[in-house]
């Protein structure tokens, strides 16, 4: 009698507890993924759609804490930097397992870094550590403590590390068996990607439940913006992660509970004029470009305060600089908006030898002055951001002509072939750290964009911020990194490489049956806390 | 005699085939960005990475090499790996091709039922209002673009195959209301109604004979519209058919993709033109 | 002339009218933007509202008449001409020539012309005036929409030539182009027709497009087509009707159009 009553007791337990997590256990969140991934392996990840599947399934030894913008422990319990910037070490969590039930180990962790640094691999991610030429250094003192050593310093590295998902160097199932949240279930090209609950996720909460909370995420895959707005306010998927402005006051009238203005992004949109020397465009459009008088009349002349108000509806705000006042420990505090100013603008363009006559800016030897302005088709902002230029530019004089192309001709155009005059495009920043711009500012670099891979400096300017950039690299104190870079910031302004338009805001939309969603700045804005958030049935 | 004709018919087919693929692989090569990959603009690559990238692309810039290895590879079944979708090419045809039939099909139906319906009512009823109507119905919608037709659809969750059918049947409806009036304006059939034949007599035994031929040639060509419609709905809708595979194709410059999916339409193309030809063949032999 | 057909050809001719007049129907000019008013609703100064960037949609809709009613039918004559050409001649002289030309419009059925269209693009500088941007892609497409007629038209005169009163004509000494443009394309007209009429709203839709691409009407220049692109956003048009203004004038000139080329045989 007495073992009956026991077995029952155990069994009431037993289907009481399923009970009570099957009743707080999450549902499926669905949102909508704007392409198809181009990889599964997270150290090849170079799109948007990769990295969203990334974040959601791959462990990280640490994690920068999008909230807070501080690193916080996740595979790692601890970890040390080396005085001389070149190497760091980890102390790992034990007992933790993939998700087909591989354990996790140091070995993982060096399998990982090896093939991240390995040249014949091109990833975007391992790129992002080389500072040096030489061998990356892993060793494994034991199962649960690793020193990876780099041949150079490496500016930020820590935090380089929320970029590392961790693959397995047993499993047979590749870069598909996961240490995060999440792992891949079922992918259809064009369709949909379906990730399930990791049953070996080593996270709990406060109450010792296993994280996450959701039992699935569906991603369907679509590219249009406007039945993504439309399904989100019918309640079939759960969040935007990334709304354009025209939609979020469209929803706005329907639904405003359910949508999030973080603020300003991280990201920018600017305008740039080519330097290049060889480029395939009059010598004489060539001097107006590389002369900091033009570009400043340009900047002066264009009415960021109207792109804000009109292009994005107030969700934007005039950029200041390289960086934007979301980055709050590297965004240069000093420096100023720069201010709509068509009088200073004729002013410094006369002094330049410009002159007008009549309707027409012509320059010292009688050429009227028109160039073209590309951007890619298909973005209304962009398109919309570079008529309204044209207007401003047309009241000094200047004829602008809006030429919008397909994307892989626009980067033919400003990559290889250097066939344009001016650019606008915008600025995606996953990145806090500058560190991740080195090859935007280094005159050497490929993506300097206005005159990429110079042999060495052709203004004394460039040359000064190579100088700046380098030192930062090298730094190991934040505090003197940010003094480097603060000049690098002022100098930019000064010399106006970038003509910087816009800071976006990080706008998105969450479904109110979302519970646990804090939306912020830093991608991603809505799922940052994946493993946090929760749709109870 | 027919035989031969059908053979005759097989040997152009493969020629066009062959040159379609050619020259579809010339066009996307010859094009700007061609070599161009979104992956330059990531600023997190070192040089030695974009160079690498750019490289990759080396291996396709000799077209008629590409093309020979292309039909090399093909005949043992290998279509090649798709560069923008990194799957290969023939599961990501046979997984979607299937789709684009299925909306292809049922909009070529719905298009032709009511484009030729109407065409019928219109010509038969010979009356003006109605003929105004029509017009007016077919206008609206062929001055709706697609991406707005697309849209609506997905607000009233309806099919994608109705949006294929509305872009195609003004066109069937203008060309078959055409044929069919002017043949329903021919001296013998103006006879034959003012001697009180009925019209469905009319109709079927005497307009319909005349106009037949032209409307099969209109049947092989509507194959072509509609596949042509199936590109930018399966594109706004994301249904993941061949539609919206070539215009990731073209976008992307993926060339394996692009030069596959090129003969493809180019198969079902030439496939239903000589399908109507030879009905057409057939219909005027039993004429005859 | 029918009393609804002579009712057309004056509303054509009123929209036309509309087009070349902007200026003294309304005041403001098509590229001035009212910043403080954008996608505002219709007002006694802006009879159709603005647009997104605060511009006065009535004198872009008339603007863009110019433009729209003027090249996209010469372009629909075009393809038309074309198609004439290639599947009339093809089918009157039949064999080989017949199925050279068959194959050829399979092909130009079948190939993806998106990519002349991008180095034709590639070929113009990137300064290139509006007005040679967008007659050079009512040029592309009008030599490109006549594949699909031209294959219709082949077989009519296929069917044609071996008729009766064609071969009484050749046999009374008719041969050549006297005798295609006497007794064989009259007989086609209505092919043609629904050709011209189908292509005059498709290259107006074709050409915002072509946008895409680099091609076609370039900012501040308008079009009915890019106009027409404005419906695209979810709900606008039923929250914004007013929108929908380039929608129905495309309509009315479409409709204006099928009226004055019907035929006689079905007007009651």
């Amino acid at each position: 009698m007495k073992r009956r009553s026991i077995l029952a007791f155990l069994i009431f337990v037993l289907v009481a507890t399923r009970v009570l997590s099957y009743a707080q256990s999450g549902d499926e969140l669905r949102f909508y993924l704007r392409s198809d991934p181009k990889t599964f392996n997270p150290l090849l990840v170079a799109d948007d759609a990769s990295e969203t599947i990334r974040y959601l399934t791959g462990g990280v030894l640490v994690r920068v804490n999008r909230q807070t913008q501080q690193l916080q422990p996740e595979l790692a319990t601890a970890w040390k930097l080396s005085k001389d910037g070149k190497s760091i070490s980890f102390n790992l969590r034990e007992h933790v397992y993939f998700s087909d039930g591989t354990p996790f180990s140091a070995q993982d962790v060096a399998y990982t870094v090896q093939h991240l640094m390995d040249p014949a691999v091109h990833s975007p991610t391992g790129d992002s550590f080389r500072s040096g030429s030489g061998e990356v250094r892993t060793d494994v003192p034991s199962p649960n403590r690793i020193t990876i050593s780099f041949p150079a310093p490496v500016a930020g590295m820590d935090k380089l590390f929320d970029h590392v998902a961790v693959l397995s160097s047993r499993s047979p199932k590749q870069e598909m068996a996961v240490l995060g949240p999440f792992y891949v279930a079922d992918y259809k090209s064009g369709s949909y990607v379906l990730l399930k609950r990791n049953p070996n996720y080593w996270k709990r909460d406060s109450a010792g439940r296993q994280l996450p909370y959701l039992n699935s995420i569906r991603m369907d895959i679509q590219s249009n913006r406007d039945i993504e707005a439309l399904r989100f306010r019918r309640g079939e998927i759960d969040l935007v992660n990334s709304l354009d402005s025209e939609y979020y006051d469209r929803l706005a009238s329907t639904s405003a509970k359910l949508l999030h203005d973080a603020g300003p992004s991280l990201d920018s949109e600017q305008m740039w004029f080519n330097q290049v020397g060889n480029a395939p465009i009059p010598a004489y459009k060539k001097e107006w470009f590389r002369s900091t008088n033009f570009r400043r009349a340009i900047s002066l002349g264009i009415n960021r305060a109207d792109l804000c108000r009109v292009v994005f509806a107030l969700h934007a705000r005039p950029a200041v600089g390289p960086v934007s006042p979301a980055n709050k420990f590297w965004f240069n505090t000093k420096l100023q908006p720069q201010s709509f100013d068509p009088a200073s603008a004729l002013r410094l363009l006369q002094h330049d030898g410009f002159r007008r006559e009549g309707s027409t800016l012509r320059d010292r030897d009688g050429h009227p002055v028109e160039f073209s302005i590309i951007t890619n088709s298909g973005n209304k902002y962009r398109e919309r951001m570079t008529t309204m230029i044209q207007l401003d530019l047309g009241n000094l004089g200047i004829h602008v002509n809006v030429v919008t192309l397909d994307f892989p001709s626009l980067i033919e155009r400003i990559t290889q072939s250097f066939n344009y005059e001016a650019a606008l495009l915008g600025l995606v920043n996953d990145d806090l750290d500058p560190n991740a711009q080195m090859n935007v500012w280094l005159s050497s670099a490929e993506n300097h964009q206005w005159n990429p891979s110079q042999k060495s400096p052709e203004t004394n300017w460039e040359a000064e911020i190579d100088r700046l950039m380098r030192a930062q690299a090298s730094a190991i104190d934040p505090n003197k990194r940010k003094s480097y870079f603060d000049r690098v910031q002022e100098i930019a302004v000064e010399q106006v490489p970038f003509i910087y338009l816009v800071n976006k805001n990080a706008l998105s939309g969450i479904s109110a049956s979302v519970e646990g969603a804090t939306p912020i700045v830093l991608r991603p804005q809505t799922y940052w806390n994946v493993e946090w958030l929760n749709k109870p049935r | 005699m027919r035989i031969m004709r059908i053979f005759g018919h097989l040997e152009t087919i493969l020629a066009t085939l062959l040159i379609g693929g050619f020259l579809s692989a010339t066009l996307a090569r010859l094009a700007p960005g061609f070599s161009a990959d979104e992956q330059e603009l990531d600023f997190r690559l070192s040089a030695e990475s974009i160079r690498q990238i750019r490289e990759s692309h080396a291996q396709q810039r000799n077209i008629l090499h590409f093309y020979f290895n292309y039909l090399k590879r093909a005949i043992h079944g290998d279509l090649g790996t798709s560069r923008s979708l990194g799957q290969p090419v023939r599961q990501l045809i046979a997984d979607r091709l299937p789709i684009t039939v299925r909306l292809c099909g049922l909009g070529l139906l719905v298009g032709w039922t009511v484009g030729l319906a109407l065409a019928i009512a219109v010509v038969m009823a010979q009356v003006r209002v109605l003929d105004v109507f029509a017009a007016g119905l077919a206008g609206t919608f062929l001055s709706l673009p697609a991406a707005v037709l697309a849209l609506l659809f997905v607000y009233f969750n309806a099919p994608a195959s109705l949006a294929i059918s509305l872009i195609v049947f003004p066109k069937l409806f203008s060309f078959s209301r055409n044929l069919l009036a002017q043949s329903y304006g021919l001296p013998h059939i103006i006879t034959a109604r003012a001697k009180g034949l009925g019209s469905a007599r009319i109709f079927g035994w005497h307009v319909l004979p005349v106009a037949g031929p032209q409307m099969l040639a209109l049947a092989g060509v509507s194959v072509s519209m509609a596949l042509g419609a199936a590109i930018p709905v399966e594109a706004l809708c994301g249904i993941p058919g061949i539609g919206q595979l070539a215009w990731q194709a073209a976008l992307g410059r993926d060339l394996s993709l692009l030069v596959t999916v090129t003969v493809l339409v180019t198969v079902v193309t030439l496939a239903a033109n000589t399908g109507s030809d030879l009905a057409m063949d057939m219909f005027r032999g039993q004429q005859a | 002339m029918s009393g609804l057909q002579k009712f057309a050809c004056w509303t054509l001719a009123a929209i036309v009218l509309g087009g070349i007049a902007v200026s003294i129907i309304v005041p403001a000019d098509y590229t001035v933007q009212f910043r403080e008013t954008p996608n505002a609703a219709p007002t006694h100064q802006h009879l159709l509202g603005t647009d997104e960037l605060g511009r006065d949609r009535l004198a872009r809709v008339l603007y863009g008449t110019r433009i729209s009613l003027l090249l996209a039918p010469a372009a629909a004559f075009l393809s038309t001409l074309m198609a004439a050409l290639i599947g009339v001649v093809s089918g009157y002289l039949g064999s080989w020539c017949e199925r050279l030309a068959l194959a050829v419009t399979d092909l130009v059925l079948s190939l993806p012309w998106l990519f002349l269209m991008l180095a034709v693009r590639a070929v113009l500088p990137l300064n290139v005036s509006p007005l040679t941007s967008v007659v050079t892609t009512f040029l592309l497409l009008g030599l490109l929409g006549w594949a699909a007629s031209a294959r219709v038209l082949c077989t009519g005169t296929r069917i044609l030539r071996n008729s009766d009163f064609i071969l009484q004509a050749r046999a009374s000494g008719l041969h050549g182009f006297r005798l295609l443009a006497v007794h064989v394309i009259p007989n086609l007209k209505p092919v043609l027709y629904a050709q011209f009429l189908i292509s005059v709203p498709v290259f107006i839709l074709s050409e915002a497009n072509l946008g895409i691409l680099g091609l076609g009407v370039a900012e501040p220049l308008p079009s009915w087509g890019s106009l027409l692109r404005e419906l695209e956003g979810w709900g606008g048009f039923s929250t914004e009707p007013w929108k929908l203004a380039p929608m129905l004038l495309l309509i009315l000139v479409v409709s204006c159009f099928q009226v004055i080329l019907a035929r006689e045989e079905v007007s009651a």
